[in-house]
């Protein structure tokens, strides 16, 4: 243990005991002996319980592995919590999912059933649940996301407070398994996209309207500016001179799509701005290549006001969404896969979401999605153009 | 890997890490604990129940409500646990929580970030795995007026043993904010917030006292990923941590000091269900497959026909879809329509088989995956910035998964020689690819076409001949043409 202000640090002899280039603790360690043992021996899973997966091994052993949502967010002392439980019931071993979640995993039916009562009776002072069980099957898992204004200086909007408003709303999709199939339910607070937003069923994404303002009297000195013009994607930035003379960057306003990549480059062209930021819905998209192939999402809602703190607009058009797909969709069927088969025409009407122009894509290779076919369904998006130029 | 294997495998790189490396492969938290018991348990419920932020933060306090597990909650906890700590226990601010909960606040009104743009800080020799971040309202929120992250190199599949976690847990509270992403969406376990000082100190205590290295950041390698794999699932057909670990290791250098154009990520996915996304997010998708046939026993086919096994391993339970109907919800969705049913036995035709997974995650207990297992490589995929979105392709359609990866090695240095050599600033490869050509790319690694790597052949016909694929090469004069052709 080092204690002190520098530990084992000497900044006089910074090289001195210096260990590098030593990557992450090895795997093996960290896998409990069950699993050391049954490694590459798994026969087959059965979900007991939302929540709650079965594993049976060749050799005989039979594991439960509970899973529960977690906020990705989280405190030393919710990490210690969750090692109390691990050393209570799972001989001192944890693991987490790529989705946040994280699972325990127990040796005999009556732990597991011990285990499960234990982690649905605690509770947040708050009143929330602090290890919700579910996330399994035809469900929704814990929604993956970013940093928002907690932690990053880029996004457009909030992470940490919209997810747990959205998974509030969902909640009994997260402990229940009566959707279609699976549905997983993304955010990202800026295009960067820290995450695989673009491929999710759902997906949530953070974006600025408005163009960046350019710190004239501070650009040249902190930043490079040809490289903030080449980081344009649309050629919106060039070259310029302010009134007194000192070179600056010039935005063709109308030519932004509101990337912010000029900003990722410099910290002189800022995009966040109260009324401009807020939220894109996009649907439809995947990963897995089961039955159909990786989708990507598309946008749906293109634009939703920052609502702190609880995002009501974003949560009841996700709920649209969902209760729409619920309802409608087939055994296995993706929401993509369901809007495909119904046609997106289907989608718009079923779901309720208006059609906007904003949903056509004018951006390169945007004739892509463009549709060539007289296969169409009528729905009053093709009433209302067959009325706009006198043909009924 | 039988486990047999596996067990050998990681005795001698755990001997490795040990006797080369010189580093702690076993954390004792005895060993390294900085909090006494009494100071973990230094705060109650009613401790909690009474606390006041010392900031007012009526919003935040609105997202204690509802079932999720609240994050505004288990902040207040970290900060009461906090306050009752002794001043000497805790390096970071002691009120670091409630200056992060009261600068959320204030974004919440004002609906905008107060973080600055990053600035440059790290720690000695590498230049990623540390992001700097600073407060744009320091003087209101002074305990996180400095609030750098470090990126912590998961073990490959994010299991833990509770020594190493509590043991992570007692250093980043006593050098940090206690505060994190479990985990952060590439990989890492995130530490969220401390000061430049405690860089290097944190970096020495990481590395001497957990054995464990900082992930990557900026134009690197980022932190390799992988899912659970062999260690818990009957899908997987490689050795999905083991190959992580291998790569992780062998391009250390890569992943702590940036060389390349932009950033660069491997996932493995040990099948095409990808649980880590890696075909959405990898410059290069490892995702495992097979090459002979799926294993079928016929006697528990009809036990899911009959109803005595639920499909797709209850993953419908709570809604009532009716008899499982194998016709409808198995043979007529296989995207070749290479099965058939007879009523007592199943075929497939498997030479058709695409392995998309779908009959086999329905009926898991009667079909298996192969035997004869590999992975599938594909490449290019990343998020919209800069080009718009792109998944990765698919160009090796199948390559045996053996230790220690050599093949895999070789491909990979060729990838980035070229990368290196072209890529622009901030160019993902999958960008590259497409600002050259996919044929281009072909060269570079030395693989012939082949039409797997495409959806459909080209409808235009603008070929890009080169002048020594056409009989006689490019050189002719006009005079010769005007002898034929006068004008
Ligand atoms: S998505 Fe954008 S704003 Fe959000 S954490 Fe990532 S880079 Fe920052
Ligand atoms: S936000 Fe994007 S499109 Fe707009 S000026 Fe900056 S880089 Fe160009
Ligand atoms: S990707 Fe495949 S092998 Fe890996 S955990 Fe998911 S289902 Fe299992
Ligand atoms: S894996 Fe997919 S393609 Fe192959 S037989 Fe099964 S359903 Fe059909």
């Amino acid at each position: 243990m080092s204690l002190g202000k520098l530990g084992y640090y000497n900044p006089d002899k910074p090289m001195e005991n210096r260990i590098t280039d030593i990557g992450p603790p090895h795997y093996y360690v960290m896998f409990p002996p069950v699993i050391k043992k049954n490694y590459g021996k798994w026969l087959y899973h059965e979900i007991v319980e939302t929540g709650i997966i079965k594993r049976v091994s060749e050799t005989g052993d039979t594991i439960w592995v509970i899973r529960c949502g977690a906020p990705r967010f989280m405190s030393v002392e919710h990490v210690r919590e969750i090692c109390d439980i691990a050393d209570k019931y799972c001989d001192g071993y944890v693991r987490f999912t790529t989705r946040n979640a994280i699972e325990f995993i127990v040796t005999s039916e009556d732990k597991m059933k011990a285990l499960r009562d234990d982690l649905m009776s605690r509770k947040h002072v708050g009143g929330s649940y602090k290890f919700p069980i579910g996330g399994t099957g035809a469900g929704i898992t814990g929604i993956v996301h970013t940093q928002g204004w907690i932690h990053c200086h880029t996004p457009a909007t909030d992470a940490s407070g919209m997810v747990k408003s959205v998974a509030d709303d969902l909640f009994e999709y997260f402990r229940d398994m009566k959707l279609p199939a699976k549905l997983r339910v993304s955010m990202a607070c800026c295009l960067n996209m820290c995450g695989a937003v673009h491929c999710s069923d759902i997906a949530m994404l953070g974006y600025h309207r408005k163009p960046p303002i350019v710190d004239d009297e501070w650009i040249d000195k902190l930043c490079e500016l040809p490289l903030v013009v080449a980081a344009c994607p649309t050629g919106a930035v060039s070259l310029g001179k302010t009134e007194s003379g000192l070179p600056t960057v010039k935005i063709k306003k109308d030519r932004c799509m509101f990337c912010g990549n000029c900003y990722t480059m410099c910290q002189c062209t800022p995009l966040a701005d109260k009324e401009g930021d807020g939220v894109v819905i996009l649907a439809g998209g995947k990963i897995s290549n089961r039955i159909s192939p990786p989708k990507f999402s598309k946008v749906v809602v293109p634009y939703l006001p920052n609502e702190p703190p609880r995002w009501p607009s974003v949560v009841k058009t996700v709920r649209q969404i969902v209760e729409a797909y619920a309802r409608d969709a087939r055994k296995y069927e993706r929401l993509g896969d369901w809007a495909e088969r119904i046609g997106w025409e289907r989608f718009f009407e079923k779901t309720g979401l208006p059609f906007t122009e904003k949903s056509i894509d004018d951006y390169r290779l945007a004739y892509d999605t463009y549709r060539t076919t007289t296969q169409f369904k009528y729905t009053e998006h093709a009433w209302a153009v067959s009325k706009a130029v006198g043909g009924i | 890997m039988t486990a047999e294997e596996l067990a050998k495998v990681a005795e001698e790189a755990i001997k490795y890490r040990k006797e080369e490396l010189g580093v702690k492969t076993e954390v004792k938290y005895e060993e390294v604990r900085i909090y006494t018991d009494e100071e973990l348990k230094n705060y109650t419920d009613e401790d909690i129940k009474a606390f006041k932020c010392k900031h007012d933060i009526p919003d935040l306090l609105e997202l204690e409500k509802g079932p999720w597990p609240s994050f505004v909650s288990d902040a207040i906890r970290e900060a009461v646990h906090r306050r009752n700590l002794p001043d000497d226990k805790v390096l970071m601010a002691k009120d670091c929580v409630e200056d992060l909960l009261g600068q959320l606040q204030l974004s919440y009104i004002d609906k905008e970030t107060h973080w600055k743009h990053g600035g440059i800080v790290g720690v000695f020799g590498y230049g990623g795995g540390v992001i700097g971040r600073y407060s744009d309202a320091q003087e209101k929120f002074p305990g996180i007026w400095a609030f750098h992250t470090l990126r912590i190199n998961q073990p490959a599949s994010k299991f833990y043993t509770t020594d190493y976690l509590r043991a992570l847990c007692d250093i980043w509270e006593y050098r940090g904010s206690g505060l994190m992403n479990v985990h952060g969406s590439t990989g890492d376990i995130v530490c969220l917030g401390t000061v430049t000082e405690q860089l290097e100190p944190m970096f020495f205590d990481l590395t001497h006292d957990l054995g464990v290295d900082l992930g990557g950041s900026g134009s690197n390698l980022r932190t390799p990923s992988c899912c659970m794999g062999k260690a818990l699932c009957e899908f997987a057909m490689f050795d999905t941590q083991d190959m992580c670990y291998e790569l992780t290791m062998h391009y250390q250098d890569e992943l702590h000091r940036p060389a390349f154009p932009y950033k660069f990520k491997f996932k493995f996915d040990g099948c095409p269900n990808c649980c880590v996304a890696s075909i959405a997010r990898a410059d290069m998708s490892y995702i495992g497959t097979w090459r002979d046939e799926i294993r079928i026993d016929q006697e528990a086919v009809r036990a899911y026909v009959a109803g005595e096994i639920p499909p797709n391993a209850g993953a419908h339970a709570g809604r009532e879809w009716g008899k499982f109907d194998i016709q409808r919800e198995v043979i007529d969705l296989c995207p070749s329509k290479c099965m058939e049913w007879d009523g007592k036995v199943l075929k497939i035709d498997n030479k058709e088989c695409v392995r998309c997974m779908h009959c086999i995650n329905v009926m898991p207990r009667a079909l298996r995956v192969g035997e004869d297992t590999g992975i599938s490589i594909l490449f290019g995929a990343k998020a919209p910035i800069l080009e718009g979105a792109q998944m990765s392709l698919l160009t090796i359609p199948f390559m045996k998964s053996e230790r220690p990866y050599d093949n895999v090695k070789e491909l990979v240095d060729k990838v980035w020689e070229w990368w290196m050599e072209e890529g622009k600033n901030r160019e993902r490869l999958g960008e590259l690819i497409q600002r050259f050509s996919l044929q281009k790319f072909l060269e570079v690694i030395g693989v012939p076409p082949m039409p797997q790597m495409i959806k459909e052949p080209r409808s235009n016909p603008y070929v890009f001949w080169k002048e020594e694929e056409v009989p006689g090469g490019w050189e002719r004069t006009i005079e010769e043409y005007r002898k034929r052709h006068p004008r």
